[in-house]
């Protein structure tokens, strides 16, 4: 389990991605605005991939994270205006929405983590609705017409920059001894408890960690589309990351990053007749665990077999 | 007389209208090797999860070291020294050899959230040390070269050592062994005899054992409590064990014959 020189992987992460934007005007802006999407997906389904995958835990509320963390990192771009110092506040903006988002995580997650399985997963989901029902009901906001007018500060450079970050985050967690709780409390809670791993604790840490990473991700959408619409945020985007997940195979990094890469690119590929978008998707999903029920690209069977 | 590591007094724990365990009392010292025993359904795992915080007693006391342990969570006393294997194995079944110690040894590890994210000097070497004990422990229970296994591919007498060796991890002063000889065979059992000893010498633990074998029960433990329907029908040396007229109505039934032929 070495995971030698882990932070030069994240430091060259970020060099490409700084140096990727540096040449982004030459880039074709629709291909540019996919990849940022790629970007972004990346994010959500590694951070989801923390509490679904390796802790465990069925979470449907992901998009609830994202939009919290959105929301308020374009309200204080907005609040601050104009693109002028963007490099400065920018990233505190998005910060400050992955910590609101924790927060949230945090509120959420100790009463409704003592569920398991469906229970929680209904919990979950009822969350993200009652963020989207908020949002709708929110004038500072922009109530149900939304956020108009972002600011476009999302670009290469923060969002394979995050995106580094987050990968590195959440491998550097897991592959470590304190990180090993989190595989623990997927694998066996009891002996786990036994053990001396607090369960509760371990798993409002992913929680709060997942939801953080969503929250950035929520900000850096929210600046690439420029606009904001609490609709966006309902339970089939959480959906989607929750597919990403289980199509990568839980609890496998690569696996996930490549299925997020996958679905995200699939309904462009497919936009001549998007309607059947989520009919592929479905049977993508039953071919899959028909075939590969350990995840798409598990090449590490010995080390973290599932099945 | 000085407080006893364990201390069980009249606990007592009803599921509905079930008594399963009832007034059990009992005592295990430091660095004692104590049995338990009795039918299948006495109330032996039972005892061990209100021991080890998983079951809250209806009534009556537990202490350990002589602090009441009413309330405390299994995790919080694993880290205060109550360490237990399982029945049923229970091993972490993504994980290898190595990383099933090393979620016990997180207690020891001492390094937290923030310093596995920032991986500096101190969190390496606390990771070295850790991976250092463990594989210590591995090799007095002859599994080092199983470190990078699979936990769950393992044959199974070598599931039930390493889910020892994992209780160990967590460097406890009192342990539980539910049934460690199950599904071994003689030469495995004598092993494991003369593993449990050493390990009880090396780190000066107490140990609580339940186990069917009588073999093995017999001749490791120093003194033997018997339970039978949640009570604790008789206590005392293998010895006395063996030709108490209840122990041997628990296993085997009452004689049929009329009573003058019992003094027989």
């Amino acid at each position: 389990m070495p995971f030698l020189g882990a932070k030069r992987w994240l430091l060259a992460g970020i060099a490409l991605a700084i140096l990727a934007s540096y040449f982004t005007p030459q880039f074709n802006r629709y291909y540019l605005g996919v990849v940022i999407d790629v970007g972004i997906a990346i994010i959500l389904a590694t951070s989801l991939n923390l509490i679904n995958g390796h802790t465990g835990q069925f979470s449907l509320g992901h998009a609830g994270f994202m939009a919290v963390g959105g929301f308020f990192s374009a309200w204080i771009s907005l609040q601050v205006g104009g693109t002028a110092n963007a490099i400065w506040y920018f990233p505190l903006a998005l910060v400050a929405g992955g910590l609101l988002a924790a927060a949230v995580g945090l509120l959420v997650g100790v009463p409704s983590l003592r569920l398991r399985g469906d229970y929680l997963a209904i919990v979950t989901l009822g969350f993200g609705e009652i963020i989207r029902v908020v949002a709708q009901n929110t004038e500072a906001i922009g109530a149900a017409s939304g956020l108009k007018g972002i600011p476009k500060l999302t670009n290469l450079g923060w969002t394979f920059g995050f995106a580094a970050i987050t990968v590195y985050a959440i491998s550097a967690l897991v592959n470590s001894t304190y990180g090993r709780g989190f595989i623990a409390v997927h694998d066996d809670e009891i002996a786990a408890e036994s053990n001396g791993v607090d369960t509760t604790r371990t798993k409002v840490t992913a929680f709060v960690t997942g939801a953080f990473f969503a929250g950035i991700a929520g900000g850096l959408y929210a600046h690439h589309k420029q606009f904001l619409s609490p609709t966006g945020f309902d339970w089939l985007k959480s959906i989607d990351i929750v597919v990403m997940v289980i199509l990568g195979g839980m609890g496998r990094t690569v696996g996930v990053i490549a299925a997020a890469i996958l679905l995200t690119l699939m309904p462009e590929v497919l936009r001549d007749f998007s309607e059947y978008r989520m009919i592929i998707y479905a049977l993508l999903i039953i071919l899959l665990m028909l075939l590969r029920p350990a995840g798409l690209f598990s090449f590490n069977f010995k080390r973290r077999s599932h099945s | 007389m000085n407080v006893p590591l364990l201390e069980l007094e009249k606990a007592t724990i009803k599921f509905g209208g079930l008594t399963a365990v009832s007034e059990l009392s009992l005592c295990v010292g430091d660095g004692e090797l104590v049995g338990l025993i009795g039918p299948n359904g006495a109330g032996k795992t039972t005892a061990f999860n209100m021991i080890t915080g998983v079951y809250r007693p209806t009534s009556g006391v537990i202490r350990f070291s002589g602090k009441d342990t009413l309330g405390i969570k299994p995790n919080s006393l694993a880290a205060a020294g109550i360490a237990r294997t399982f029945q049923n194995i229970r091993l972490f079944r993504s994980l290898s050899v190595l990383d099933n110690i090393r979620v016990a040894a997180r207690l020891h590890n001492g390094e937290g959230y923030f310093s596995a994210l920032w991986r500096g000097k101190g969190w390496k070497t606390a990771e070295a040390e850790t991976e250092k004990n463990a594989l210590e422990l591995l090799e007095i229970f002859n599994l080092t070269q199983q470190r990078d296994e699979l936990a769950i591919s393992l044959p199974y007498g070598d599931q039930r050592r390493l889910e020892i060796v994992r209780a160990l991890a967590t460097r406890p002063r009192l342990i539980l062994l539910d049934e460690p000889a199950a599904g071994m065979n003689p030469s495995e059992k004598d092993d494991l005899m003369r593993l449990i000893r050493f390990v009880k010498e090396r780190y000066n633990l107490a140990v609580l054992l339940v186990e069917h074998d009588m073999k093995v029960v017999m001749g490791i433990c120093e003194r033997i409590a018997v339970l039978e329907y949640g009570i604790k029908i008789a206590e005392g040396t293998p010895k006395e064990i063996q030709c108490h007229p209840k122990v041997i109505e628990a296993y085997l039934g009452v004689a049929a014959t009329p009573i003058e032929n019992a003094h027989a």
